[in-house]
C-alpha cells in the first residue's frame, strides 16, 4: 500500500514540477513581450544577436541543406523512375524542402547550434552573477539580455529555413541534372508549375516562425532557470536540445494537420 | 543610531520553515564603513539582497533613505537601486564587454551623457582604482584582484550613496587584499558614500571599518566598533576573532554520538 502511495506521489510530483516549469516558461514569454519595447530602443543588441544566432549558423545550415538536397535527389529519382516520372524530381525536392524539411531540419540544427549556445551563455551569466549585477544596477536582464535574443531567434529562423530550402533545391539539382541526367527544363518548369506560393511557401515560413518562437523560448528559459552550477548549466543545455527537438516534431505535426485540413 | 541611511528593524527571513534571520535590527549611519561578519551560511549576503530588494523579508522592514524597500513596486526598487552600487563576490563583470564598457555600462543605461564625457568619466573611475591602463582588456585577461577593482569602478560609476561589498577579499592575495581595503576606505570618504561590507576576514575588516555587526544563529550576536569588539568577552566573538576551531560554533556538524555511528 505504501509503495502504491509512493508511486502516485511520484507521478503527482513529476506532473506538478513540469506544470510549474511550463507556467514559468509561459511567464517568461509574456515578460519578454512586455519588455520588448524597451529592448527595441536598443536595436543594436538584437542585430548583434541576429549575427550570433543567424550568420554564425549559416555554415552548418548551408552544408546540411546541400547534403539533404542531394539525398532527396537520389532517393526521389530512385522511386520516381519506377513509375516513369523522373522529370517530377524537381517538384518532389522542392515540396519536401519547402513544406517540411526546410523548416524542421533548420529548427533542429538551430536548437543544436544556437539554442545550446543561448542556454549555456545565459546559464553561465546567471552562475557568475552577471544577471544579478545587472538587476542591482536597475537594468532589467529581460529587456537587456533575454528579449534581444528572443527576437533574434524569431527573425533568424525563417531566413535560415529559406536559405536551407534554396540550397537544398540546388543540391537536388546537382544530383538530378548534371549527375543523373534528368532534363533541366523539366526539373525547373515542373517545380515552378507545382509549387504554390500561398499553400507551400507561406505555410513553410509560418512553420519556421513558430519553430523559431518555440526553440528560442525553450533555450532562453532553460538558461534562465538553470541552477547556478556547472552541472546545472550542463543539464540545462542537454534539456534545450531534447525539449526543442520534441517540441519541433510535435508542433510540426499539429501545424501540418491544420494546414492540410484548412 | 542618528542619521542612518539604512535601517533594518525586526527582520525575519527564511526559506520554507527554516528561518535564517530571527529579528535582526541594524542601523547603517551615513558616511561610515560598516561591516556584517559571521560564519559561512549565517545569512550575511542575504541581508545585502534584502537591502537591494532582490528578495522580500518574511516580516519586519528594511528602510533605505526613508523608503521601505519591500513595499516598492519594480520601478520604485529600480529607483532605489540607482542610489546603490554593489561589488559582487567575484566581480560579476560582463564577460562579453571590455573593462571600459563594463564601467561605462551603468552610465549608458541611466544617463544621456555624450560619448566624450562618458569616456572621461570611465577613465577617471578606472584611474581611481588604478586600472586606467587596463581599460581595453577583456575580463578573462584580468587577475582576480584586478577584476574586483574593475567591478568596484563599475559600482561607483554613478557616484552612489550606498556601496555594498559582498565578500570583497575572498580568494585574493595579500597585496590585492590591502589594495581593496585601501580603496574601500578612500572611495567611501572621497564620495561621501555609506559602505556596507559582508565578509569573514577579521584582520582586514577590523583595520578600517567604523562599526561591525556579528551575525550568528539568525540574530545579531554582537556589535560595536572594532576596538569594542576586540575587547569583547562574548564567547562567539572571541572564537571568531581568534579563529578558535571549537566554541559556541561547534567543530562537529549535528550528528548522533560516535558510539552509535560506529556501533560500539
Amino acid at each position: 500500500m505504501k509503495n502504491l502511495l509512493n508511486f502516485f506521489e511520484n507521478i503527482g510530483n513529476a506532473f506538478s514540477s513540469r506544470a510549474l516549469r511550463l507556467g514559468a516558461a509561459t511567464r517568461l514569454f509574456f515578460l519578454i513581450l512586455v519588455y520588448s519595447a524597451d529592448s527595441f530602443k536598443r536595436i543594436h543588441l538584437t542585430i548583434r544577436e541576429i549575427y550570433f544566432t543567424g550568420v554564425m549558423s549559416l555554415i552548418i545550415i548551408i552544408v546540411s541543406a546541400f547534403f539533404v538536397g542531394m539525398v532527396l535527389g537520389l532517393q526521389g529519382y530512385y522511386t520516381l523512375q519506377k513509375y516513369g516520372s523522373s522529370e517530377a524530381i524537381g517538384v518532389l525536392v522542392a515540396l519536401a524542402l519547402v513544406r517540411e524539411l526546410g523548416p524542421v531540419v533548420t529548427a533542429l540544427l538551430f536548437a543544436g547550434r544556437a539554442g545550446t549556445a543561448i542556454t549555456a551563455e545565459i546559464g553561465l551569466m546567471k552562475a557568475t552573477e552577471q544577471l544579478s549585477a545587472m538587476e542591482m544596477m536597475a537594468v532589467s536582464p529581460i529587456a537587456r539580455i533575454i528579449a534581444p535574443r528572443f527576437w533574434a531567434g524569431v527573425i533568424t529562423m525563417p531566413i535560415l529555413a529559406s536559405i536551407f530550402s534554396m540550397v537544398g533545391v540546388l543540391g537536388g539539382y546537382v544530383v538530378a541534372v548534371p549527375v543523373i541526367g534528368v532534363d533541366e527544363g523539366a526539373f525547373w518548369s515542373q517545380m515552378q508549375a507545382n509549387v504554390d506560393f500561398r499553400f507551400d511557401i507561406v505555410n513553410g515560413v509560418i512553420k519556421s516562425v513558430v519553430f523559431g518562437i518555440a526553440c528560442t523560448i525553450i533555450a532562453l528559459f532553460e538558461g534562465f532557470d538553470a541552477p547556478p552550477t556547472a552541472e546545472g548549466v550542463s543539464r540545462a543545455t542537454t534539456r534545450t536540445v531534447v525539449t526543442s527537438s520534441l517540441a519541433i516534431l510535435a508542433l510540426d505535426f499539429v501545424l501540418t494537420s491544420f494546414m492540410i485540413s484548412g | 543610531m542618528p542619521n542612518s541611511i539604512i535601517s533594518i528593524k525586526d527582520l525575519n527571513f527564511g526559506y520554507g520553515d527554516h528561518l535564517l534571520h530571527k529579528g535582526i535590527d541594524m542601523e547603517f549611519p551615513r558616511g561610515k564603513v560598516s561591516a556584517i561578519m559571521g560564519g559561512s551560511g549565517s545569512g550575511k549576503t542575504t541581508i545585502l539582497r534584502l537591502i537591494g530588494g532582490q528578495i522580500k523579508p518574511t516580516s519586519g522592514q528594511v528602510d533605505v533613505d526613508g523608503t521601505i524597500v519591500h513595499q516598492q513596486n519594480r520601478d520604485g526598487i529600480y529607483r532605489l537601486r540607482r542610489k546603490m552600487g554593489m561589488l559582487f563576490q567575484h566581480g560579476a563583470l560582463f564577460s562579453d564587454l571590455s573593462v571600459f564598457e563594463n564601467v561605462a555600462f551603468p552610465m549608458r543605461e541611466h544617463t544621456d551623457l555624450p560619448e566624450n564625457i562618458i569616456k572621461d568619466l570611465v577613465l577617471l573611475k578606472l584611474n581611481a582604482v588604478g586600472l586606467r591602463g587596463a581599460a581595453y582588456l577583456m575580463p578573462p585577461e584580468l587577475s582576480g584582484g584586478m577584476a574586483r577593482r574593475v567591478a568596484l569602478a563599475r559600482a561607483i560609476a554613478l557616484d552612489p550613496d550606498i556601496i555594498m561589498y559582498d565578500e570583497p577579499f575572498a580568494g585574493l592575495d595579500p597585496i590585492s587584499m590591502a589594495v581593496i581595503c585601501d580603496l574601500i576606505r578612500s572611495l567611501n570618504d572621497a564620495l561621501g558614500a555609506t559602505s556596507i561590507i559582508v565578509t569573514h576576514d577579521v584582520a582586514e575588516t577590523f583595520s578600517f571599518a567604523d562599526y561591525i555587526y556579528f551575525v550568528a544563529d539568525g540574530v545579531v550576536a554582537a556589535e560595536g566598533s572594532p576596538k569594542q569588539l576586540m575587547a569583547s568577552k562574548l564567547p562567539f566573538v572571541k572564537q571568531f576573532i581568534h579563529a578558535e576551531k571549537d566554541g559556541p560554533v561547534p567543530f562537529h556538524y549535528n550528528a548522533r554520538s560516535i558510539k552509535e555511528d560506529l556501533a560500539l
